[in-house]
């Protein structure tokens, strides 16, 4: 039945729709492939008793005409939303044991929309990462290897399970969430196509926070189309979320098909930066070029603060997030450390025993950048920079419609590559995380090869609300790229 | 700006993290690696600029007066360590 | 200075001192559910049973504030003639402890809702103090830890988490215990009045952080001492007391003032450091970025400000408009239940003077002796209201109406059918006084003779024809006749 998990989103919809497959039968497909992948270590937790229901729920509402848009879909969930009775851990020791008795509100859009649940991706911890490596429950393995190479990739990161199930067809899509690009690193180095809706599209409600003025949760899934199949059923304006933002949802399908005659592409030339691979630089000049052979009109723009982006983003995000973290104290759910004298003990082992290095890293830049005396010179400054950041698209935006720039500025790293010098890591986000400063949509998807055979995407950064548009471009892009690469099964047992 | 020893010790202090003495001055270096990239920011000038206060162009949600969560005691406690009848347990606090 | 304000200086060895005292009173919003979240506020329930999801701060959970709450806040701030701010911004109070569970408390810290405002008190001998209200803004309360059931452990009950409170900051305006007591009396019945916050410091709904200096009069701001979380007005004036002259004697000694948190032990009557506020805090405020800036409408705010009730000070003012004394007017406002039950009572038909007369001297005082609050009493406004309108109309004397009184006290019924049916009328029928005064006459001839040479002997008469007459004679009658009958001339 390997057949069955080559479908995309859409194409196993049409086959559900058209009864030529149930289910169920996806279902167990889609889970003897997650059984076969565990070397990859995409999910913390699958739930496959949960899902066999899902799916016998679903086709029994087929059976009685009731479909509804994702009927029967079996999907993965990133381990960075709740979702009631099945264990949430942020890819963290200390929620090893948390489960939550209420299930986040885009999960639920999803279950509402018919989808069925096969378990919980892997992720860096607390989102905290760009490599999925920083997970308490090991790191997530790329389905990619390098031509010639046995060498363990990373699959980006943080919804790096998100990325690698999707890509290695353990699912037919996933979501994911993203503060500083952590939807479309991943998308980009394992060949898949990912979303951040602008901040306020999809509510962030029962999802573990990192840094809450930048996270956003989107898709993670094999084609436009899928993401745009996705994004509609998990957005929604969310009473419970004061920054949902209460705009109708469009039907972003319904005008993929559209092209690109007449919309101005913006290159920023800003996104030129030192130790880009010239293998981005190339397959960005394509994607531009693809784009003007469709009709567009392709234009240099300029955004002059992006430099400022990524330190404007290590102190507005480990700083939101310290205070976020101080929740996970021992006390009301969670790990607690055993052989406590006091209360501060309770509270300083448990969360030294229960957060990894990097989040204890974030949360102590995060804790000096609030304290008094250094607000100013921090905290302060940084959110200037984010208004002028975000003037810098405002101003761009008067001269086109959306932009083009590359996603990361090389391919999949093996792991352990970077982990030990976090600055380094922290440049992978370089061309993302600006989008997430201003709260503007974005997409990237797959858009060629590496000389050695790995994954490179581009990005289009769109207007606050505009995905449409964004989808549409990214639609037309992908037909041109041809995108047809797939990893090797390399991890299926023999 | 670059953090000392000391600092360090009361950053971790204040976000009741657990830092093992040989950790203090690892600590310190990483932090400072940081710190150094960050410092690039004082390079704009931001006389004038107003900070973000909000990514979206809305106003803030309200709720109405009206109680709409039932009695949740057992859910509330059925993740809690050390929970005893209802109530969550911490060791003693002396005020 | 005034003699009153002379009159609070604390001598020392060194010669006088004064008191420097502000308040920071949190007075819990009166809702049904809470700041950010639909949990209940109601008071006294089982433990953690009023507490969300939100309120736990479990993962993933977002705050939405309460528009009823912010409307409070906001009537509040008007109450207090302050500047209502259209713009404020709730921040993030960042530190731990068992009782706060996201780790930070979710307040207002540099741009509150409400800005400078300010609240008249009212001093004995009639004199009125200014205290200058700094702010108020809106936030949430902690939870409640148990610290005395268990030898080694610590219980916490979150249902209090994330209930709505307003925090109301003075200028250190206050000069004594006295002058802070009237402060919290006085807010405590505007917010009454205003239906705010009910006011209950039994129940913690209203409590007060005290910081206190002390300095020789007309010198600069001393280091002061903050006195944390008090609910009785009995020990913030105790506390207040017993602080000063601990720090008098400190400075007299030459020691110096060290700013600290301190706890009164209301068993020993003592001011103490508090062992969980040793650390040096760092509350690292931000913005929280879960919730958007507050934006009002001048309209909305215009459209409570028309609808606020009419508070104490314009209450006193009114009162005295209708002919009564300071004195009295005051004691009526003080409490928002006795001008409500005064306005009952003029409603149904009394005469304004007369009635603040029969319930500061009469009504009040008999509640007071069996300690009832007012809404408790068994005799309802209407009732009393016809009990001095009787008086008024001369039905029945004040002596009966007494009587009447203590009737519909222990007896309930309606006093004007109860004179009617036990015959307590008085009599104001001239031949039936005649009739009787004659008879007093001509049975006393010796006590005649007398009261012709002493005319003050007039009040024995006049007490024999009221006890004839069963105290039903109008006296002012019997007064009259029995001069003419004397030929004693009415004077003036
Ligand atoms: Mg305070
Ligand atoms: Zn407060």
């Amino acid at each position: 039945m390997s057949g069955l998990t080559d479908l995309t989103l859409a194409e196993a919809r049409d086959a559900v729709a058209a009864k030529k497959v149930s289910s169920s039968e996806l279902t167990e497909a889609f889970l003897k492939a997650m059984e076969a992948a565990r070397s990859l270590n995409a999910f913390i937790t699958e739930t496959p008793e949960r899902a066999f229901e899902m799916a016998a729920a679903s086709d029994k509402r087929i059976a009685a005409g009731n479909a509804r848009p994702l009927e029967g879909l079996p999907l993965a969930i990133k381990d960075l939303y709740c979702t009631k009775g099945v264990r949430t851990t942020a890819g963290s020791k200390i929620l090893h044991n948390y489960v939550p008795q209420y299930e986040s509100t885009v999960s639920q859009n999803l279950w509402d929309n018919g989808a069925v649940m096969l378990g919980k991706a892997n992720l860096d911890e607390f989102a905290m990462g760009s490599s999925n490596e920083t997970s308490y429950f090991g790191p997530c393995i790329s389905p990619w290897r390098a031509k010639g190479s046995d060498a363990k990739l990373v699959p980006g990161g943080s919804s790096g399970g998100s990325a690698c199930a999707v890509s290695a067809n353990l699912c037919l899509g996933a979501t994911a969430t993203d503060t500083g690009g952590s939807i479309r690193t991943p998308a980009a180095v394992t060949g898949t196509t990912g979303i951040k809706p602008t901040y306020g599209r999809c509510s962030r409600w029962g999802i573990v926070a990192f840094a809450s003025s930048l996270d956003q949760a989107g898709p993670i899934s094999h084609t436009v189309r899928d993401c745009a199949i996705m994004l509609k059923a998990m957005a929604s304006v969310d009473p419970k979320d004061s920054t949902s933002v209460d705009l109708p949802v469009p039907d972003y399908e319904a005008g993929l098909e559209a092209g690109v005659k007449g919309l101005r592409i913006g290159i920023p030339k800003e996104y030129r930066v030192e130790g880009t691979s010239p293998e981005i630089d190339a397959i960005w000049n394509k994607g531009a070029d693809w784009l003007k052979a469709q009709g567009a009109e392709i234009v240099e723009v300029s955004l002059p603060h992006t430099k400022y982006a990524l330190p404007t983003y290590y102190i507005v995000a480990p700083a939101e997030a310290s205070s976020n973290l101080a929740r996970y104290d021992g006390v009301r759910y969670g790990h607690r450390a055993e052989g406590i004298e006091d209360l501060i003990d309770l509270y300083q082992k448990s969360r030294a025993e229960g957060f990894g290095s990097e989040v204890r890293r974030r949360i102590l830049i995060g804790t000096y950048v609030l304290s008094a005396g250094y607000y100013d010179a921090y905290y302060l400054r940084a959110q200037k920079l984010r208004s002028l950041i975000a003037r810098d698209f405002t101003e761009a935006f008067k001269q086109c419609d959306m932009l083009l720039t590359p996603a990361t500025p090389g391919p999949a790293f093996a792991i352990g590559e970077k982990i030990s010098d976090p600055v380094t890591m922290y440049l992978y986000d370089v061309f993302t995380v600006t989008v997430n400063l201003a709260g503007l949509p974005s997409l990237v998807l797959p858009a060629g090869l590496t000389e050695s055979g790995l994954p490179l995407g581009l990005q289009f950064i769109g207007k606050a609300f505009d995905e449409a548009t964004l989808l549409r471009a990214g639609r037309a892009l992908e037909v041109a790229a041809q995108f047809t690469a797939k990893p090797q099964p390399w991890w299926r047992a023999p | 700006m670059s953090v000392d020893k000391d600092t360090v010790r009361r950053i971790a202090r204040l976000a009741r993290l657990k830092l093992e003495e040989d950790r203090v001055e690892p600590m310190v270096q990483e932090l400072n690696g940081i710190l150094a990239w960050v410092e690039q920011l004082k390079e704009v000038d931001v006389e004038g600029v107003p900070p973000m206060t909000s990514v979206v162009k809305q106003r803030l949600k309200m709720r109405e007066d009206v109680v709409t969560e039932p009695d949740n005691a057992d859910a509330l406690m059925a993740n809690a360590p050390g929970g005893e009848d209802h109530f969550f347990v911490v060791p003693k606090v002396v005020e | 200075m005034s003699t009153e304000a002379k009159n609070k200086l604390i001598q020392g060895s060194t010669g006088p001192w004064e008191v420097v005292v502000g308040l920071e009173v949190h007075c819990q919003v009166l809702s049904k559910a809470k700041l950010f979240s639909g949990a209940s506020t109601v008071f006294g329930a089982d433990p953690n049973s009023q507490v969300s999801f939100v309120d736990a701060a479990m993962p993933g959970m977002l705050p939405v504030i309460n528009r009823y709450c912010v409307e409070q806040a906001v009537r509040t701030g008007l109450g207090l003639k302050a500047k209502i701010n259209l713009f404020s911004v709730f921040d993030r109070k960042n530190y731990f402890y068992p009782d706060l569970p996201a780790g930070y408390q979710i307040s207002q810290y540099k741009n509150p809702i409400v800005g400078e405002g300010e609240v008249l008190i009212d001093l004995p001998g009639g004199e009125v103090a200014r205290v200058g209200i700094e702010r108020l803004h809106l936030e949430q309360d902690a939870g409640k830890s148990l610290h005395d059931q268990h030898p080694d452990h610590s219980f916490v009950d979150l249902n209090r988490s994330g209930i709505a409170l307003m925090e109301i900051v003075t200028k250190p305006d206050l000069r004594s215990s006295e002058e802070a007591a009237a402060f919290l009396k006085k807010l405590r019945a505007i917010v009454r009045y205003l239906g705010t916050c009910d006011g209950n410091m039994d129940e913690g709904s209203m409590r007060a952080d005290v910081n206190v200096s002390v300095r020789k009069p007309g010198a600069p701001l001393n280091t002061r001492c903050e006195i944390k979380n008090m609910n009785s007005v009995r020990f913030i004036v105790q506390a207040i007391e017993f602080e000063a002259r601990r720090q008098v004697d400190v400075l007299e000694s030459g020691g110096t003032i060290h700013q600290q948190t301190l706890l009164f032990d209301a068993k020993n009557g003592e001011t103490r450091p508090m062992r969980s506020k040793e650390e040096a805090h760092d509350y690292r405020y931000f913005p929280d970025p879960d919730l958007l800036p507050l934006e009002l409408e001048q309209a909305w705010v215009d459209g409570i400000a028309s609808s606020l009730p009419e508070l104490p000070d314009e209450k006193k003012n009114h009162f005295m408009e209708m002919g009564l004394s300071s004195y009295d007017a005051l004691v009526l406002v003080a409490e928002k239940e006795a001008a409500d039950y005064f306005e009952a009572m003029l409603k149904e038909g009394a005469e304004p003077k007369a009635a603040a007369n029969w319930l500061n001297n009469e009504y009040f005082g008999r509640l007071n002796k069996v300690g009832l609050a007012i809404g408790d009493g068994p005799v309802s406004a209407a009732a009393n209201s016809a009990i001095v309108q009787m008086i008024s109309a001369n039905v029945i004397s004040g002596k009966t109406a007494k009587d009447v009184l203590d009737i519909v006290w222990s007896e309930g019924g309606d006093p004007r059918s109860l004179v009617e049916s036990r015959g307590l009328k008085q009599v104001t029928d001239t031949g039936a006084i005649e009739e009787a005064v004659d008879k007093v006459i001509a049975a006393n001839p010796d006590k005649v003779a007398a009261a012709k040479a002493k005319p003050s002997l007039v009040g024995w008469f006049v007490g024999q024809v009221m006890k004839a007459t069963g105290g039903k004679a109008n006296p002012v009658s019997v007064n009259a006749i029995v001069k003419e009958r004397l030929g004693i001339p009415e004077e003036g």
